[in-house]
């Protein structure tokens, strides 16, 4: 087990270095003058480039920045923009929200999803069963920004439930309809998934087992087959959490949250090279280390499943 | 989920008693897996219905001026704002555009940018897949690491620093431009998937008898890869192939939403629903009626991969 997880942890360090680089280059290494537009109306003055070079080693070839670059986020230096923002502060304000938001997304996607999935794979053919099919099929046809921004018109402009737009503390409560828009997509998922699932695992020879020593059928479904059933689930929610931590971008513009991906966007569009570095360095190794802890989690499941 | 009708049905299937009895030689030659499965999905009503969907829209994609009397430019500033009436199927929207005649014509953009973000991404994918599942060891470490760094990317992130990186805010690059920059963008972060498919049906198929067999008789690589390999690893990419070409469709509306994407003069859905953004709430009929064609197409591809994988999983029969 410990050799296995080490060897994973040596694969982590080149997709690591790919990607962070493959994002570094993208950002930096744009064709154009990194400062036209940075001072308003008249040209940045000269003193004003020339410390600006200094600060993101502008001289220096591709490599060389990029290494400098991780040299600094190593010691726990996420740099500063170029107003002289410090990025670790801004990541620290904007990154609970987003993953408040990613957490409620994920609960919305469990509850309902393996309730609906469950329901229907014990039934089996019939109307639920239709109707749960339909439906998640259409959720998965609807790109997110429309589901966001249909329940941000229906429950927010016409009925009045919610505000159409959440405040700066982002409370638990505020961030239920838009973590609903964002985690739909993958109820939908989870929901066939747990279908299929528990409608493979419900005529094993283990549920014939206990229903045959006369278990009572709560115990039968909520311990035997649920417990069997819900490991693909599990993955697939551990990779969403991941993937959710740094895919809110539509989500958190549509209704308006200060999140990770509002930074990120904002970052990009004024070409803000150091904030959108470092904050896709922490979203990489965020998924990869998800990623990993999902595999380990296999183990732990199921425990057939053995790495050696 | 064979049909309960099929199932039940009394007539025997040919096809069936000849793979049971070899020696009988009969008029039917044995149906292949593709064969079982058309005659599999011809029967399934959701199979139909998308079908019919996706033919639609090509030929609305072909042909937009049959289904359209006005131009995607027409205008008419006295009526902007106005909801859908007999002139105007879907109403107009705050520049005086008839939604419907854009809608009818942005089905082009929309749908290029689908088939050929798929493409792309199924080729590229499914050609690495390949290599790295029948070569094995270094080459496919190599090539699986590779695949992880762009999957490792969050996508409309990555989308979002690819495309501004080649267009700087505020520039307006040509429509092919836009159009191939959009499309590889897709591409670029969504082969990883279709890779690894191909990798782990490779990985199953190249274990099988007959492929060892074709090696004994001293069959040469792209022999093997083309002939006995391909056709056995096909199925599952197939399925992703379709539901992709769906989700590609969305994620061009979703690029074209957040301004990054196809823009006017292209008029694709995307476009339209980017344009909608800030007077959706007064005049929802700008949104929700490209919205409603991207969701439908989405689905009809969508239920389409379903009903293909349903009809090529054997276990399924």
């Amino acid at each position: 087990m410990t050799q296995y997880i080490l060897r994973r942890l040596l694969q982590l360090i080149p997709v690591f270095f790919g990607t962070t680089f493959l994002i570094y280059v993208l950002v930096w290494a744009v064709p154009g003058d990194p400062f036209s537009g940075k001072c308003g109306q008249v040209a940045c003055p000269q003193a004003y480039i020339d410390q600006m070079t200094a600060k993101f080693n502008l001289n220096d070839s591709i490599f060389v920045q990029y290494f400098k670059y991780l040299g600094r986020l190593f010691t726990g230096d996420w740099g500063e923009t170029f107003n002289g923002n410090s990025i670790g502060d801004m990541i620290a304000t904007a990154y609970p929200v987003t993953v408040r938001l990613a957490l409620i997304a994920v609960a919305i996607e469990a509850i309902i999803g393996i309730s609906a999935g469950i329901l229907t794979g014990l039934r089996g053919k019939g109307f639920l069963d239709n109707l749960v099919l339909m439906s998640t099929t259409f959720l998965i046809s609807l790109p997110v920004f429309v589901t966001a921004i249909v329940l941000q018109l229906v429950l927010g402009t016409e009925w009045g439930i919610i505000d159409t737009s959440v405040s700066a503390d982002a409370t638990v409560g505020e961030l239920i309809v838009p973590g609903l828009a964002l985690g739909s997509l993958s109820m939908a998922y989870v929901a066939r998934l747990s279908r299929t699932s528990i409608a493979e695992n419900r005529h094993a020879d283990y549920v014939r087992t206990a229903i045959a020593k006369g278990q009572p059928r709560s115990r039968v479904v909520g311990v035997h087959l649920l417990r069997n059933s819900v490991i693909p689930v599990i993955t697939f929610l551990g990779t969403d959490i991941g993937a959710l931590m740094g895919g809110a971008i539509v989500t958190e513009g549509v209704f308006n949250i200060n999140g990770i991906g509002g930074l990120i966007f904002r970052g990009i569009q004024n070409r803000e090279g150091a904030t959108v570095t470092g904050v896709v360095v922490l979203l990489v190794v965020v998924y990869l280390l998800t990623s990993l802890i999902i595999d380990l989690l296999y183990a732990v499941l199921d425990p057939r499943i053995r790495y050696d | 989920m064979t049909d309960p009708t099929v199932a039940g049905a009394p007539a025997v299937d040919p096809a069936a008693l000849s793979r049971i009895d070899d020696s009988g030689s009969g008029p039917q030659k044995p149906r292949s897996l593709w064969g079982d499965a058309w005659r599999d999905l011809r029967r399934k009503p959701t199979f139909v219905i998308s079908a019919v969907i996706i033919a639609f829209v090509v030929i609305v994609a072909i042909a937009p001026g049959v289904f359209s009397s006005r131009p995607a430019g027409y205008s008419n500033l006295d009526m902007a704002n106005m909801g859908p009436s007999a002139d105007a199927w879907f109403g107009y929207d705050n520049q005086g555009y008839d939604v419907y005649a854009r809608t009818i014509y942005g089905t082009r953009a929309s749908l290029l940018v689908g088939v050929f973000a798929t493409l792309l991404t199924v080729l590229f994918g499914g050609f690495v897949g390949i290599i790295a599942g029948y070569y094995g060891r270094l080459i496919d470490s190599i090539l699986s690491r590779f695949g992880d760094i762009f999957a490792s990317l969050p996508f409309i992130l990555g989308a979002i620093v690819i495309l501004t990186t080649f267009n700087a805010p505020g520039s307006n690059p040509g429509a092919v431009t836009i159009i191939v920059q959009v499309v590889s963008s897709i591409a670029i972060l969504s082969w990883p998937v279709a890779m690894r498919l191909m990798r782990s049906a490779t990985l199953v198929a190249k274990q099988l008898d007959y492929v060892k067999a074709a090696r004994g008789l001293g069959a040469s690589t792209p022999r093997i890869v083309f002939r006995h390999l391909l056709p056995n690893t096909l199925a599952p990419v197939l399925v992703y192939a379709t539901i992709a070409l769906g989700a590609a469709i969305g994620a061009e509306a979703t690029l074209a939403y957040l301004g990054i994407g196809v823009r006017p003069p292209v008029v694709s859905w995307g476009v339209m629903i980017s344009d909608s953004r800030d007077y959706f709430r007064n005049d929802p009929n700008m949104l929700l009626f490209p919205a409603a064609f991207v969701s439908i197409t989405v689905l009809a591809f969508v239920m389409l991969g379903d009903g293909l994988r349903n009809a090529l999983d054997p276990k399924g029969r």
